[in-house]
């Protein structure tokens, strides 16, 4: 102890830190360490009414939908008749003939991307520390997902199988 | 059996037989001192200890004995005022519950602080976030009228619907257990939910709704990811997840 002693006093002595002096002593103390997003001291206010209630349920709901579609998608696609050798220009033309197709395709669509999107929503907050991250981040997410569910609901709707 | 003490006058002289009851047990401690050094570091610490003593009773040892810089809460330690909540061998747990044969003492015992809380000295953290969830919560009996010249009467039925609940000491070994306050100290956190539940769910209050709308907003129960983790780590065997499960569904089933 009395070797540690000396070398705080060389610490201080404005010469900078000396090799095995210490940085920090009893007046000058290291920050502590903190995690990330303390709470607030502040109650925090209602903001968004039911709107995570109504992602929590969605996420359930979509999610036993999409069971069934997606795995009666992938039955048809790849395995019955002929496996995926089959799937060509002109069987998904053949496809989209029927609205019965149509209806699953675009349900599909939008219900995979909805669940994804809201999951991906949940990982950033959950991950993502800095708000600035975390903003950008969703902003990114929230573009995809929109520019891909609109992408595909025009294909299905404006699908011109003869087209040249 | 009945009479421990008697038992072990009897066992000292015999020597030979089991020499000592003591094991050389190694504490490997998380130490952070902010007067010393920006970075918390391992150190390790050996001792000759009781396996059936606890943990704290080694923390003791070394405080005492060995280094009496380090730093730790406890208070009744007999797992009754939630002081003493660490994180030994990557596990919450209360060290005054915690027996060191059943840690596995061949092998150093980690003893961390618990995560998620700003770490102040050695093992103690900061523990206000926590308590300003708890109290955001309304952990406080709410009715309207004139309050009754008896007591407030309840049905044996009505008081089980949550009993579990009531159980809560306040350690934080859940909420600094969840791997979503780890990265975000803005959720309540399982010790709130619990704390809320136990008065949602009591006949007597009449604050339920007001509850249910505070832990039905962004950072509330519906960030929960049913990892499990605060039932494992409560010392008091509270059904914590069920306990938050049981609020989302009131959620619910109140709206629908």
């Amino acid at each position: 102890m009395s070797s540690d002693t000396t070398l705080d006093k060389s610490g201080t002595s404005g010469v900078g830190p000396v090799e095995g002096a210490r940085l920090y002593d009893v007046d000058n103390p290291a920050p502590v360490i903190e995690p990330p997003r303390k709470r607030t001291t502040k109650t925090p206010r209602s903001t968004r009414g039911n709107f995570e209630m109504a992602a929590w349920l969605f996420m359930r709901l979509s999610g036993v939908v999409l069971v069934v579609l997606v795995l009666g998608h992938l039955l048809i696609q790849l395995v019955l008749d002929g496996g995926v050798s089959k799937i060509g220009f002109a069987f998904v033309a053949g496809r989209w003939a029927s609205p019965f197709w149509q209806v699953w395709d675009l349900l599909m669509l939008w219900l995979a991307m909805l669940h994804g999107a809201n999951g991906l929503r949940t990982v950033i907050n959950d991950y993502a520390e800095r708000p600035n991250t975390r903003l950008w981040l969703k902003g990114l997410l929230y573009t995809a997902t929109v520019f891909t569910i609109l992408l595909g609901t025009l294909v299905i709707f404006t699908f011109d199988p003869n087209i040249r | 059996m009945a009479t421990p003490t008697l038992e072990k006058e009897d066992a000292k002289p015999e020597a030979g037989f089991a020499d000592s009851p003591y094991i050389t047990v190694t504490f490997r401690i998380r130490r952070f001192n902010p007067e010393v050094s920006a970075d918390a570091v391992w150190e390790d610490f050996q001792m000759e200890i009781d396996p059936k003593e606890r943990v704290l009773d080694g923390l003791h040892k070394i405080k005492w004995e060995q280094d009496g810089t380090l730093t730790f809460r406890r208070s009744c330690a007999h797992g009754i005022c939630g002081s003493d909540a660490m994180r030994i061998n990557g596990k919450n747990r209360l060290a005054c519950k915690t027996l060191i044969k059943d840690i596995n003492p061949s092998k150093p015992i980690t003893v961390e602080p618990i995560k998620g809380l700003t770490v102040l000295k050695d093992l103690v953290v900061d523990m206000d976030p926590f308590f300003q969830a708890y109290r955001d919560v309304m952990p406080f009996l709410v009715t309207t009228g004139n309050e009754p010249t008896r007591e407030r009467l309840q049905s044996a039925e009505d008081r089980e619907r949550f009993d579990d609940t009531t159980k809560c000491i306040l350690c934080a070994a859940c909420t600094s257990s969840c791997p979503v306050f780890w990265n975000d100290g803005q959720y309540f956190g399982p010790a709130a939910i619990v704390n809320a539940h136990r008065f949602i769910f009591d006949s007597r209050d009449e604050a339920g709704e007001q509850r249910l709308e505070i832990l039905n907003d962004k950072d509330g129960v519906w960030r929960c990811r049913t990892t499990f983790n605060c039932t494992d780590a409560c010392p008091r065997g509270i059904e914590v997840t069920k306990a938050i499960q049981e609020v989302k569904r009131a959620l619910i089933t109140r709206r629908f």
